[in-house]
């Protein structure tokens, strides 16, 4: 009888941001729908309304059903039957009992029997199914890659495939290959058409999610003789049609629930989505923005069950006549695990609404004309979604990997055995940073917004805003490490050598998201105290100690040692 | 064949967490310190009908739930997991009452639905745990029961029921229509929908409606989905003699609250024949067997 949702009462205050109003009224056209379904809101009260009892249903079958379910699923994992993938047996018991709840298509459109929710909502979903059961997630929020079909597919392809994603069809997006990971340009697997216009795939995929999931979307290289992104198109592979077959399952570290596998495509039938040659340039980025968004969630999910296994551990195990938590060290340890979760979350969500904010306004212009405000807003929310979903997706994923190792640390030797769900979190956290772009790639992303100012721009944003007495100091500390983060930005910058930005900039990255997260945490500890003021405390403590160590770092630093890391 | 199905629930207290003060002094339950909760082996039942409903396209599936005006939270609570309709039966006149007159009120009101194939019931509730209503309800309306049922399904007018025994299971057969009451071993009641959740969120029973705001309260009176029955003594054309306390028998005279203690044990040798008869004597003295 666990609810995931109402016993985690930071959901509840972030799913209330102010900016939700504006979200929501825009997503749901100003609340015109109601005459036409049955189950759309009446005004933004009633839409928040249905958002909680939605994330209700989906905590309580969290608490009820994946999470019990979890270990069972870790240990029987995926099999390879014929050419097919079967899961564990309990995973089609999670699968049905979210699909039951009718929690597929959440974000998709009502026309096509989606739940039209805000990203918002959706993403605490992933959150809480990621803190059940991590691998678990993958299944489930491939139906992200309905949002590609919505978004760029044809009417008759949304019409045909959007319906069947509500109904609880899995998904899947089939990008890598063996020579193709990072560098997808690199995309070898062949696309050609019949006489009649009919495409057909030939060759292999790797490493991918829910392979056999029962709508693909596959990245191939259309334009016969191109080398690079601008010859790869994206298609729609319905498995319905055959002509693709899983060759392995990989055996992996963590996440055994998600079956991870190699396609074969031997004159696979599929339909081109949207432009030709815009495979990778426009949808790919489309696509990974979302699922880098996911992985966040996932990252936080996971952050989330490390801090409750540890704080639980850490409780009830007695040594030296008490509770272990009462020694200093180990208080500290499920501190930093609590604060680097709560900021993680805090950035995840901040980012979320971003996107949101974009995506409804660029949305609503596919159905009128926006208005010069409009798109400059748009403009302007898609810059900070382009340099948040990075930040949010390198750093938190990075979190997830030292709140699993430091909740194993707190089990002691308990930790290292099978017998706690410590052990799986801590496999489970470890693809996190990897997949979907590994941290060193985000890091990519992220610098331009660096360079360009963008997160300096919010930094002046958060600094300007108005926080409790109880955080002044914390405040105070945030101006000094604003203040480091922009000497070592210059120190880099005058350089004037951009191999020496991108040598630095993985340590320019963080020392802006301690920032940022710190501002976000000290804002959260200004609304709700109960609930944030330690962790805010916690967190810029933590997040001064490392923006000093960068700062040191790059201050001393001789430009000529980078030669010394080659 | 799409069937008319009728599912008896009651909103319980949540006597699976319960805290110290789930008791009042004087014995009895403290509903304000325990949650109220849809009564789990209910929720089996109403399962089973939706699984009906599932195999039986057009088939409807309505609630009739006794208790005190809020139970219109049971029907809501059906209607999001794909139920059609229910009935909440509320009147002062009616507390009070034991399973015997609660049974007669059921079985009045159901004789005041538009007819039913089918009535599906938890086992028991976990407050009382007598399991004497669903059988009772079947007396009444003159109908077959199965107990214990595990798992139903309906072909040409027949009912199959798998019923769980103590160490096994036998499948029955039954004439609709007929009463079935549906244990806790049964398929959990699958989750509320999330459509559906938005959907019904405002049905109401009038004098909840009452408590709307305009706009919503134009809302229920456009949409007769959102309309939950509520039925009084009159509605049920109901004997006063046969309701609530007047028409319970059973009294409760005192409660006495249990505190198991382990007794001193006895150990009795049992390596010969004698010793074996000592241990017979002794288990037949402690009422333990014969």
């Amino acid at each position: 009888m666990a609810n995931f949702y109402t016993d985690n009462k930071a959901l509840r205050y972030h799913l209330n941001h102010p900016l939700m109003r504006e979200i929501v009224t825009m997503r749901e056209r100003e609340f015109s729908q109601s005459d036409k379904f049955d189950y759309a809101p009446l005004d933004f009260e009633d839409a928040m309304d249905s958002y909680e009892r939605v994330l209700e249903v989906i905590g309580e079958i969290c608490g009820d059903i994946v999470a019990p379910n979890a270990e069972s699923v870790d240990t029987e994992g995926p099999h390879l039957v014929d050419g097919k993938v079967r899961y564990a047996s309990k995973t089609y018991e999670n699968l049905q009992a979210l699909v039951q709840a009718g929690l597929m298509g959440i974000t998709l459109p009502r026309q096509y029997g989606g739940l039209n929710f805000s990203l918002v909502p959706y993403t605490m979903a992933a959150d809480l199914v990621s803190r059940a059961d991590a691998s678990f997630v993958n299944v489930w929020g491939l139906q992200d890659c309905a949002e590609t079909i919505n978004e760029f597919a044809n009417d008759d392809q949304r019409e045909r495939y959007l319906p069947r994603v509500v109904a609880g069809e899995t998904m899947a997006m089939d990008l890598t290959e063996p020579d193709a990971g990072s560098d997808l340009q690199a995309v070898m697997l062949k696309a050609t058409q019949d006489e009649d216009g009919t495409w057909r795939l030939n060759g292999v995929k790797r490493f991918i999610t829910n392979g056999d999931g029962d709508i693909s979307l596959v990245l191939a290289r259309s334009e016969e003789g191109s080398k690079d992104g601008r010859g790869l198109s994206m298609f729609i592979y319905d498995k319905r049609n055959g002509g693709m077959t899983v060759r392995r399952i990989e055996n992996k570290m963590g996440i055994h629930g998600s079956p991870t596998c190699e396609l074969v495509f031997k004159n696979a039938k599929a339909e081109l989505c949207g432009d030709r040659r815009m495979g990778l340039i426009k949808y790919v980025m489309s696509l990974m923005n979302g699922a880098r968004l996911g992985i966040a969630a996932q990252s936080v999910g996971i952050s989330e069950s490390a801090y409750r296994e540890a704080l639980e551990y850490a409780n009830s195990r007695e040594q030296f006549g008490k509770a272990i938590i009462n020694f200093p060290a180990v208080a500290e340890l499920v501190a930093l695990i609590k604060a680097k979760t709560d900021a993680g979350r805090s950035l995840l969500y901040e980012c979320t609404r971003f996107v949101d904010m974009y995506k409804t306004i660029e949305a609503i212009g596919r159905e009128r004309a926006l208005t010069i405000e409009e798109r400059q807003r748009a403009k302007t929310y898609k810059r900070l979604a382009d340099a948040f979903t990075p930040l949010v997706k390198g750093m938190g994923s990075e979190f997830a990997n030292q709140n699993a190792y430091d909740c194993v640390q707190v089990h002691g030797g308990s930790g290292f055995m099978r017998d706690y769900a410590c052990e799986r979190i801590y496999r489970d956290a470890r693809i996190t940073s990897i997949y979907e772009g590994t941290t060193q790639l985000q890091v990519v992303a992220a610098i331009r917004h660096i360079t360009t100012g963008t997160y300096s721009a919010q930094i002046k944003e958060y600094a300007a805003g108005e926080y409790s007495e109880a955080v002044a100091s914390e405040r105070a500390r945030l101006e000094t490490m604003t203040a480091q983060f922009e000497t070592a930005l210059e120190a880099v910058k005058a350089i004037n050598d951009p191999e020496y930005v991108t040598f630095h900039a993985r340590r320019l990255v963080e020392m802006a998201g301690h920032v940022i997260m710190g501002y976000l945490m000290i804002y959260d500890a200004t609304n709700e105290p109960d609930l944030f003021l330690k962790s805010a405390k916690v967190y810029v403590n933590y997040g001064a100690a490392q923006v000093a160590a960068h700062a040191q770092f790059i201050g001393s630093f001789n430009p000529a040692d980078v030669e010394a890391y080659r | 064949m799409s069937l008319k199905i009728v599912v008896l629930a009651k909103q319980v207290p949540d006597t699976r967490n319960v805290g110290k003060d789930a008791m009042k002094a004087d014995g009895t339950i403290n509903r304000a310190a325990l949650p109220a909760i849809f009564n789990p082996e209910d929720l089996n039942a109403l399962e089973q009908a939706l699984q009906l409903k599932d195999a039986h396209p057009g088939s409807t599936i309505t609630l009739v739930t006794m208790g005190l005006p809020r139970s219109a939270e049971m029907v809501r609570e059906s209607l999001y997991r794909g139920g059609d309709g229910g009935v909440v039966l509320t009147d002062r006149p009616l507390g009070g009452a034991d399973t015997l007159a609660t049974s007669y009120s059921i079985a009045q009101a159901i004789r005041h639905l538009d007819g039913c194939d089918i009535i599906l019931g938890g086992r028991q509730a976990i407050d009382g745990d007598t399991a004497q209503v669903g059988p009772q309800v079947a007396e009444k309306l003159g109908l077959p029961q199965v107990t214990y049922a595990e798992k139903v399904t309906v072909a040409d007018g027949i009912a199959t029921v798998k019923r769980r025994l103590e160490n096994g299971y036998e499948v029955v057969e039954c004439p609709l229509p007929l009463v079935v009451t549906v244990t806790g071993s049964a398929d959990a009641c699958r989750p509320r929908n999330a459509r559906l959740v938005q959907k019904y969120k405002y049905a109401v029973t009038p004098a909840e409606c009452a408590a709307l705001d305009e706009r919503r309260q134009a809302l229920v009176a456009a949409r007769p989905w959102l309309n939950i029955t509520q039925w009084g003594v009159a509605d049920i054309e109901a004997d006063p003699e046969q309701i609530g306390l007047k028409g319970s028998p059973t009294k409760v005279k005192t409660v006495v609250n249990v505190v198991f203690q382990a007794k001193e044990s006895k150990r009795i040798d049992g390596a010969d024949e004698a010793g074996l008869e000592d241990l017979v004597k002794e288990l037949i003295t402690d009422h333990i067997i014969g």
